[in-house]
Protein backbone atom coordinates (compact mmCIF):
# COMPACT_ATOMS: atom_id res chain seq x y z
CA UNK A 1 0.00 0.00 0.00
CA UNK A 2 1.36 3.63 -0.72
CA UNK A 3 0.45 4.52 2.75
CA UNK A 4 2.77 7.39 4.61
CA UNK A 5 5.52 4.52 4.78
CA UNK A 6 6.20 4.80 1.41
CA UNK A 7 8.65 7.47 1.09
CA UNK A 8 11.07 7.46 -1.88
CA UNK A 9 11.17 9.72 -4.05
CA UNK A 10 8.88 12.13 -1.62
CA UNK A 11 9.27 16.11 -1.99
CA UNK A 12 9.41 18.61 1.00
CA UNK A 13 10.57 16.50 3.63
CA UNK A 14 13.81 19.00 4.20
CA UNK A 15 17.52 18.21 5.03
CA UNK A 16 19.04 15.21 6.50
CA UNK A 17 20.18 16.19 9.86
CA UNK A 18 22.63 13.93 11.81
CA UNK A 19 23.50 13.71 15.29
CA UNK A 20 27.41 13.87 15.81
CA UNK A 21 27.99 10.74 18.79
CA UNK A 22 24.70 10.11 18.81
CA UNK A 23 23.45 8.12 21.69
CA UNK A 24 21.60 4.19 20.96
CA UNK A 25 18.70 5.68 22.63
CA UNK A 26 17.10 8.68 23.34
CA UNK A 27 15.06 7.66 26.42
CA UNK A 28 14.08 5.24 28.52
CA UNK A 29 10.87 4.14 26.88
CA UNK A 30 12.59 4.06 23.59
CA UNK A 31 14.53 1.19 25.35
CA UNK A 32 11.14 -0.58 26.48
CA UNK A 33 9.63 -0.29 23.10
CA UNK A 34 11.91 -2.25 21.79
CA UNK A 35 12.31 -4.75 23.90
CA UNK A 36 8.51 -5.41 24.27
CA UNK A 37 8.14 -5.23 20.70
CA UNK A 38 10.64 -8.14 20.67
CA UNK A 39 9.35 -9.96 22.98
CA UNK A 40 5.69 -9.71 21.94
CA UNK A 41 6.38 -10.99 18.47
CA UNK A 42 7.41 -14.28 20.05
CA UNK A 43 3.86 -14.79 20.92
CA UNK A 44 3.15 -15.79 17.52
CA UNK A 45 0.33 -13.81 16.85
CA UNK A 46 1.72 -11.82 14.24
CA UNK A 47 4.69 -11.94 12.02
CA UNK A 48 7.65 -9.57 10.63
CA UNK A 49 5.39 -8.54 7.75
CA UNK A 50 2.09 -8.40 9.67
CA UNK A 51 4.03 -5.88 12.45
CA UNK A 52 5.40 -3.64 9.27
CA UNK A 53 1.75 -3.35 8.03
CA UNK A 54 0.37 -2.42 11.29
CA UNK A 55 3.17 0.49 11.18
CA UNK A 56 2.13 1.69 7.60
CA UNK A 57 -1.33 1.53 8.34
CA UNK A 58 -0.97 4.10 11.27
CA UNK A 59 -3.04 7.26 9.86
CA UNK A 60 -0.61 9.30 7.91
CA UNK A 61 -0.53 12.38 9.76
CA UNK A 62 0.32 10.07 13.27
CA UNK A 63 3.08 8.57 11.11
CA UNK A 64 4.87 11.49 9.71
CA UNK A 65 4.81 13.08 13.29
CA UNK A 66 6.04 10.09 15.17
CA UNK A 67 9.53 9.12 15.93
CA UNK A 68 10.07 5.47 14.77
CA UNK A 69 9.92 4.54 18.23
CA UNK A 70 6.90 5.81 18.62
CA UNK A 71 5.21 4.22 15.33
CA UNK A 72 6.44 0.86 16.80
CA UNK A 73 4.87 1.45 20.24
CA UNK A 74 1.36 2.52 18.72
CA UNK A 75 1.48 -0.65 16.37
CA UNK A 76 2.36 -2.63 18.72
CA UNK A 77 -0.31 -1.42 21.16
CA UNK A 78 -2.69 -1.91 17.94
CA UNK A 79 -1.71 -5.49 17.48
CA UNK A 80 -2.10 -6.55 20.79
CA UNK A 81 -6.03 -5.18 21.02
CA UNK A 82 -6.60 -6.52 17.92
CA UNK A 83 -5.15 -10.07 18.90
CA UNK A 84 -7.28 -10.17 22.05
CA UNK A 85 -3.95 -9.65 24.32
CA UNK A 86 -4.70 -6.55 25.74
CA UNK A 87 -7.65 -4.15 26.22
CA UNK A 88 -7.76 0.18 25.53
CA UNK A 89 -9.17 -0.31 28.85
CA UNK A 90 -6.34 -1.89 30.24
CA UNK A 91 -4.11 0.27 28.36
CA UNK A 92 -5.91 3.63 29.80
CA UNK A 93 -5.91 2.03 33.73
CA UNK A 94 -2.07 0.85 33.14
CA UNK A 95 -3.70 -2.47 35.11
CA UNK A 96 -4.27 -5.90 33.94
CA UNK A 97 -8.02 -6.76 33.92
CA UNK A 98 -8.39 -10.06 32.53
CA UNK A 99 -5.49 -13.20 31.91
CA UNK A 100 -3.52 -12.63 28.33
CA UNK A 101 -4.19 -15.34 25.71
CA UNK A 102 -0.91 -17.22 25.45
CA UNK A 103 1.55 -17.10 28.66
CA UNK A 104 2.86 -20.42 27.69
CA UNK A 105 4.34 -18.78 24.68
CA UNK A 106 6.17 -16.05 26.86
CA UNK A 107 10.02 -16.17 25.94
CA UNK A 108 12.13 -16.02 28.62
CA UNK A 109 15.67 -14.39 28.74
CA UNK A 110 17.64 -17.42 28.38
CA UNK A 111 15.67 -18.38 25.28
CA UNK A 112 15.87 -14.68 23.76
CA UNK A 113 19.64 -14.50 24.12
CA UNK A 114 19.68 -17.67 21.67
CA UNK A 115 16.47 -15.88 19.03
CA UNK A 116 18.59 -12.70 18.75
CA UNK A 117 21.54 -14.49 17.94
CA UNK A 118 19.51 -16.85 14.99
CA UNK A 119 17.39 -13.99 14.12
CA UNK A 120 14.63 -15.39 11.37
CA UNK A 121 15.92 -16.62 8.44
CA UNK A 122 13.38 -16.08 5.60
CA UNK A 123 15.04 -18.09 2.63
CA UNK A 124 13.27 -21.32 2.29
CA UNK A 125 14.04 -24.25 -0.26
CA UNK A 126 13.87 -23.62 -3.93
CA UNK A 127 10.74 -25.37 -5.96
CA UNK A 128 12.09 -24.90 -9.65
CA UNK A 129 14.43 -22.58 -11.30
CA UNK A 130 14.10 -18.50 -11.23
CA UNK A 131 12.15 -17.38 -14.27
CA UNK A 132 14.26 -14.52 -15.08
CA UNK A 133 18.27 -14.27 -15.32
CA UNK A 134 20.61 -11.40 -14.62
CA UNK A 135 20.55 -9.12 -17.48
CA UNK A 136 16.91 -9.76 -17.93
CA UNK A 137 15.17 -6.38 -18.72
CA UNK A 138 11.91 -6.39 -16.18
CA UNK A 139 9.04 -4.20 -15.34
CA UNK A 140 7.90 -3.58 -11.73
CA UNK A 141 4.19 -4.26 -11.61
CA UNK A 142 2.39 -1.25 -11.17
CA UNK A 143 -0.99 -2.22 -9.14
CA UNK A 144 -1.62 -0.27 -6.96
CA UNK A 145 -2.75 -2.47 -3.52
CA UNK A 146 -4.51 -1.42 -0.18
CA UNK A 147 -2.55 -4.90 0.91
CA UNK A 148 1.27 -5.06 2.44
CA UNK A 149 3.11 -5.12 -0.29
CA UNK A 150 7.61 -4.34 -0.85
CA UNK A 151 7.12 -2.01 -4.28
CA UNK A 152 7.91 0.50 -3.87
CA UNK A 153 5.87 3.40 -5.40
CA UNK A 154 8.77 5.05 -7.22
CA UNK A 155 9.77 2.18 -9.38
CA UNK A 156 6.13 0.76 -10.21
CA UNK A 157 5.70 0.39 -13.92
CA UNK A 158 9.17 1.32 -14.53
CA UNK A 159 11.78 -0.98 -16.24
CA UNK A 160 14.91 -1.82 -14.73
CA UNK A 161 17.90 -4.86 -15.45
CA UNK A 162 18.00 -7.80 -13.18
CA UNK A 163 21.44 -7.16 -11.20
CA UNK A 164 21.07 -10.19 -8.45
CA UNK A 165 19.36 -13.42 -7.85
CA UNK A 166 18.94 -13.07 -4.14
CA UNK A 167 17.45 -16.49 -3.11
CA UNK A 168 13.73 -18.02 -2.67
CA UNK A 169 12.25 -15.68 0.34
CA UNK A 170 9.01 -15.53 2.15
CA UNK A 171 6.66 -13.13 0.07
CA UNK A 172 5.53 -10.40 2.06
CA UNK A 173 2.27 -9.91 0.69
CA UNK A 174 0.73 -12.94 1.76
CA UNK A 175 2.60 -13.12 4.60
CA UNK A 176 1.68 -10.12 6.32
CA UNK A 177 -1.81 -11.33 5.43
CA UNK A 178 -1.85 -14.96 7.19
CA UNK A 179 -2.06 -15.99 3.52
CA UNK A 180 0.86 -18.21 4.09
CA UNK A 181 4.71 -18.08 3.35
CA UNK A 182 4.44 -18.83 -0.62
CA UNK A 183 7.85 -18.65 -0.89
CA UNK A 184 9.64 -16.99 -4.20
CA UNK A 185 12.39 -16.17 -6.16
CA UNK A 186 13.83 -12.93 -5.23
CA UNK A 187 16.11 -10.56 -7.23
CA UNK A 188 17.91 -7.61 -6.86
CA UNK A 189 16.60 -5.13 -9.99
CA UNK A 190 18.45 -2.07 -10.75
CA UNK A 191 16.71 1.62 -12.42
CA UNK A 192 18.98 3.90 -14.00
CA UNK A 193 18.17 7.32 -12.01
CA UNK A 194 16.72 8.90 -15.67
CA UNK A 195 14.18 6.20 -15.95
CA UNK A 196 13.02 6.87 -12.00
CA UNK A 197 13.33 10.57 -11.76
CA UNK A 198 13.09 12.18 -15.43
CA UNK A 199 14.74 14.72 -16.88
CA UNK A 200 15.92 16.22 -12.98
CA UNK A 201 17.83 13.01 -12.10
CA UNK A 202 20.81 13.51 -10.56
CA UNK A 203 23.48 12.15 -13.31
CA UNK A 204 24.99 8.92 -13.00
CA UNK A 205 22.81 7.44 -10.38
CA UNK A 206 21.10 4.08 -9.96
CA UNK A 207 18.92 2.53 -7.90
CA UNK A 208 18.73 -1.26 -7.11
CA UNK A 209 15.82 -2.86 -5.11
CA UNK A 210 14.81 -6.36 -3.57
CA UNK A 211 11.76 -7.46 -5.93
CA UNK A 212 10.04 -10.52 -5.60
CA UNK A 213 9.01 -12.56 -8.73
CA UNK A 214 5.55 -12.24 -8.76
CA UNK A 215 6.21 -8.57 -8.98
CA UNK A 216 7.98 -8.68 -12.13
CA UNK A 217 7.15 -9.66 -16.01
CA UNK A 218 9.44 -9.26 -19.24
CA UNK A 219 9.92 -6.11 -20.72
CA UNK B 1 4.64 2.68 28.03
CA UNK B 2 5.28 1.83 31.51
CA UNK B 3 1.37 0.81 31.48
CA UNK B 4 1.96 -1.66 28.43
CA UNK B 5 4.82 -3.13 30.29
CA UNK B 6 2.90 -3.70 33.55
CA UNK B 7 0.50 -5.19 31.81
CA UNK B 8 2.39 -7.35 29.49
CA UNK B 9 4.83 -8.48 32.54
CA UNK B 10 1.46 -9.19 34.51
CA UNK B 11 0.23 -11.17 32.62
CA UNK B 12 3.28 -13.44 32.37
CA UNK B 13 3.29 -12.68 28.50
CA UNK B 14 6.87 -10.65 28.67
CA UNK B 15 9.84 -11.86 30.75
CA UNK B 16 11.10 -8.26 31.94
CA UNK B 17 14.75 -9.87 32.28
CA UNK B 18 14.21 -10.89 28.53
CA UNK B 19 13.47 -7.21 27.94
CA UNK B 20 16.69 -6.02 29.99
CA UNK B 21 18.71 -8.73 27.47
CA UNK B 22 17.03 -7.18 24.75
CA UNK B 23 18.50 -3.56 25.89
CA UNK B 24 21.37 -4.46 26.72
CA UNK B 25 22.63 -6.50 24.01
CA UNK B 26 21.63 -3.45 21.53
CA UNK B 27 22.73 -1.06 24.00
CA UNK B 28 26.60 -2.46 24.86
CA UNK B 29 26.99 -5.57 22.90
CA UNK B 30 26.16 -4.92 18.95
CA UNK B 31 27.19 -2.31 17.16
CA UNK B 32 28.82 -0.45 14.43
CA UNK B 33 32.58 -2.02 15.81
CA UNK B 34 31.53 -5.35 14.33
CA UNK B 35 31.03 -3.89 10.87
CA UNK B 36 34.46 -2.34 11.23
CA UNK B 37 36.12 -5.61 12.17
CA UNK B 38 34.22 -7.52 9.32
CA UNK B 39 36.05 -4.15 7.37
CA UNK B 40 39.27 -4.13 8.68
CA UNK B 41 39.49 -7.60 7.52
CA UNK B 42 38.15 -7.61 4.27
CA UNK B 43 40.80 -4.71 3.58
CA UNK B 44 43.56 -7.18 5.23
CA UNK B 45 42.61 -10.23 3.94
CA UNK B 46 41.85 -11.33 0.29
CA UNK B 47 40.71 -14.66 1.23
CA UNK B 48 38.10 -13.09 3.42
CA UNK B 49 37.55 -10.73 0.67
CA UNK B 50 36.82 -13.49 -1.74
CA UNK B 51 34.45 -14.77 1.12
CA UNK B 52 32.46 -12.08 1.62
CA UNK B 53 32.03 -12.23 -2.00
CA UNK B 54 31.04 -15.92 -2.48
CA UNK B 55 28.51 -15.83 0.69
CA UNK B 56 28.78 -12.67 3.17
CA UNK B 57 26.29 -14.08 5.54
CA UNK B 58 28.34 -17.39 6.05
CA UNK B 59 31.65 -14.89 6.28
CA UNK B 60 30.43 -12.37 8.57
CA UNK B 61 28.75 -15.26 10.76
CA UNK B 62 32.48 -16.89 11.44
CA UNK B 63 33.36 -13.75 13.21
CA UNK B 64 30.84 -14.49 15.64
CA UNK B 65 28.16 -11.29 14.14
CA UNK B 66 24.83 -13.17 13.00
CA UNK B 67 21.18 -12.97 13.87
CA UNK B 68 18.45 -10.87 13.77
CA UNK B 69 18.23 -8.48 11.04
CA UNK B 70 21.21 -9.94 9.18
CA UNK B 71 20.40 -13.61 8.30
CA UNK B 72 20.37 -12.28 4.72
CA UNK B 73 24.02 -10.56 4.35
CA UNK B 74 25.35 -8.84 0.74
CA UNK B 75 28.36 -6.35 0.90
CA UNK B 76 29.08 -3.59 -1.74
CA UNK B 77 32.14 -2.80 -2.37
CA UNK B 78 33.26 1.46 -2.55
CA UNK B 79 36.27 1.73 -5.26
CA UNK B 80 36.50 5.32 -6.59
CA UNK B 81 34.90 4.62 -9.48
CA UNK B 82 31.61 3.15 -8.14
CA UNK B 83 29.72 4.50 -4.13
CA UNK B 84 26.92 2.42 -2.74
CA UNK B 85 25.07 3.88 -0.02
CA UNK B 86 22.01 1.79 1.67
CA UNK B 87 18.63 3.19 2.65
CA UNK B 88 15.21 1.40 3.67
CA UNK B 89 12.59 3.78 1.92
CA UNK B 90 9.70 1.62 3.42
CA UNK B 91 10.74 1.18 6.77
CA UNK B 92 13.99 0.52 8.76
CA UNK B 93 15.40 -1.83 7.87
CA UNK B 94 19.21 -1.76 9.21
CA UNK B 95 21.66 -4.98 9.64
CA UNK B 96 21.37 -4.64 13.30
CA UNK B 97 24.43 -7.70 13.71
CA UNK B 98 26.83 -5.79 11.88
CA UNK B 99 25.89 -2.06 12.89
CA UNK B 100 23.58 -1.95 16.10
CA UNK B 101 20.37 -0.20 15.82
CA UNK B 102 20.01 2.30 13.05
CA UNK B 103 20.66 6.13 13.87
CA UNK B 104 17.82 8.34 13.76
CA UNK B 105 18.46 10.16 10.21
CA UNK B 106 18.57 6.89 8.87
CA UNK B 107 14.97 6.08 9.54
CA UNK B 108 13.55 9.93 9.25
CA UNK B 109 11.59 11.20 6.19
CA UNK B 110 14.13 13.13 4.93
CA UNK B 111 16.64 10.30 4.63
CA UNK B 112 14.32 7.87 3.34
CA UNK B 113 12.51 9.69 0.69
CA UNK B 114 15.71 11.72 -0.51
CA UNK B 115 18.40 9.02 -0.97
CA UNK B 116 17.01 7.14 -3.82
CA UNK B 117 16.19 10.81 -5.98
CA UNK B 118 18.81 12.90 -4.86
CA UNK B 119 21.90 10.61 -3.56
CA UNK B 120 24.74 13.19 -4.50
CA UNK B 121 22.52 16.12 -2.42
CA UNK B 122 22.38 13.59 0.77
CA UNK B 123 25.57 12.94 0.38
CA UNK B 124 26.78 16.72 0.50
CA UNK B 125 24.85 17.11 3.27
CA UNK B 126 27.04 14.45 5.46
CA UNK B 127 29.73 16.65 4.14
CA UNK B 128 30.58 13.71 1.26
CA UNK B 129 31.25 15.56 -2.54
CA UNK B 130 32.35 12.57 -4.83
CA UNK B 131 33.47 13.53 -8.40
CA UNK B 132 31.10 13.96 -11.16
CA UNK B 133 32.87 10.81 -12.27
CA UNK B 134 32.17 8.55 -9.20
CA UNK B 135 29.14 6.45 -10.26
CA UNK B 136 26.28 6.43 -7.40
CA UNK B 137 24.55 3.46 -7.01
CA UNK B 138 21.45 3.09 -4.11
CA UNK B 139 20.20 0.02 -2.74
CA UNK B 140 17.08 0.19 -1.24
CA UNK B 141 16.46 -2.94 1.39
CA UNK B 142 13.12 -3.74 0.46
CA UNK B 143 13.21 -7.35 0.99
CA UNK B 144 15.12 -9.15 4.08
CA UNK B 145 18.41 -8.83 2.49
CA UNK B 146 21.05 -5.94 4.78
CA UNK B 147 23.63 -4.79 3.09
CA UNK B 148 27.00 -3.30 4.29
CA UNK B 149 29.26 -0.94 2.34
CA UNK B 150 32.99 -2.00 2.22
CA UNK B 151 34.08 1.79 2.02
CA UNK B 152 37.46 2.77 0.08
CA UNK B 153 40.46 1.82 2.59
CA UNK B 154 42.36 4.86 3.24
CA UNK B 155 45.90 5.80 1.53
CA UNK B 156 48.75 5.26 3.64
CA UNK B 157 47.61 2.93 5.99
CA UNK B 158 49.59 0.43 4.24
CA UNK B 159 50.92 -2.31 6.78
CA UNK B 160 48.35 -1.34 9.05
CA UNK B 161 47.18 -4.06 11.36
CA UNK B 162 43.30 -5.36 10.78
CA UNK B 163 42.89 -3.96 14.76
CA UNK B 164 44.18 0.01 13.73
CA UNK B 165 42.48 0.21 10.25
CA UNK B 166 38.52 -0.67 12.41
CA UNK B 167 39.45 2.61 14.24
CA UNK B 168 38.76 4.44 10.67
CA UNK B 169 35.70 2.43 9.94
CA UNK B 170 32.84 4.70 10.77
CA UNK B 171 29.37 3.23 10.88
CA UNK B 172 28.04 6.48 8.17
CA UNK B 173 30.86 4.50 6.37
CA UNK B 174 29.26 1.54 6.01
CA UNK B 175 25.95 2.69 5.78
CA UNK B 176 27.24 4.48 2.66
CA UNK B 177 26.92 7.82 3.84
CA UNK B 178 30.39 8.84 4.87
CA UNK B 179 34.04 7.85 4.07
CA UNK B 180 36.46 5.64 6.32
CA UNK B 181 38.64 8.29 8.28
CA UNK B 182 42.16 9.39 6.87
CA UNK B 183 44.74 8.10 8.94
CA UNK B 184 46.33 10.80 11.21
CA UNK B 185 49.85 11.42 10.49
Amino acid sequence: MNGPQDMGGRAGFGAVESEADEPVFHAEWEKTALGLTLCAGALGHWNLDSSRHARECLPPAKYLTSSYYDIWLTALENLLVDHGEVTREELAQGEVLQPGLRPERMMAAEKMMGVLKTGGPVDRSAKGEPAFSVGDRVKLSGDQVTTHTRRPTYAMGKVGTVTGIRGYHVYPDSSAHGQGEQPCWLYGVTFDGQTLWGAGAEPDTEVTIDAFERYLSHA
Amino acid sequence: MRALETILVGKGLVDPAAVDLIIDTYENKVGPRNGAQVVARAWTEADFAQALRDDATTAIESMGFAGRQAEHMEVLWNTPDTHNMVVCTLCSCYPWAVLGLPPVWYKSAPYRSRAVSEPRKVLSEFGVTLPESTKVKVWDSTAEVRYLVIPVRPEGTEGWSAEALADLVTRDSMIGTGLAKEPVT
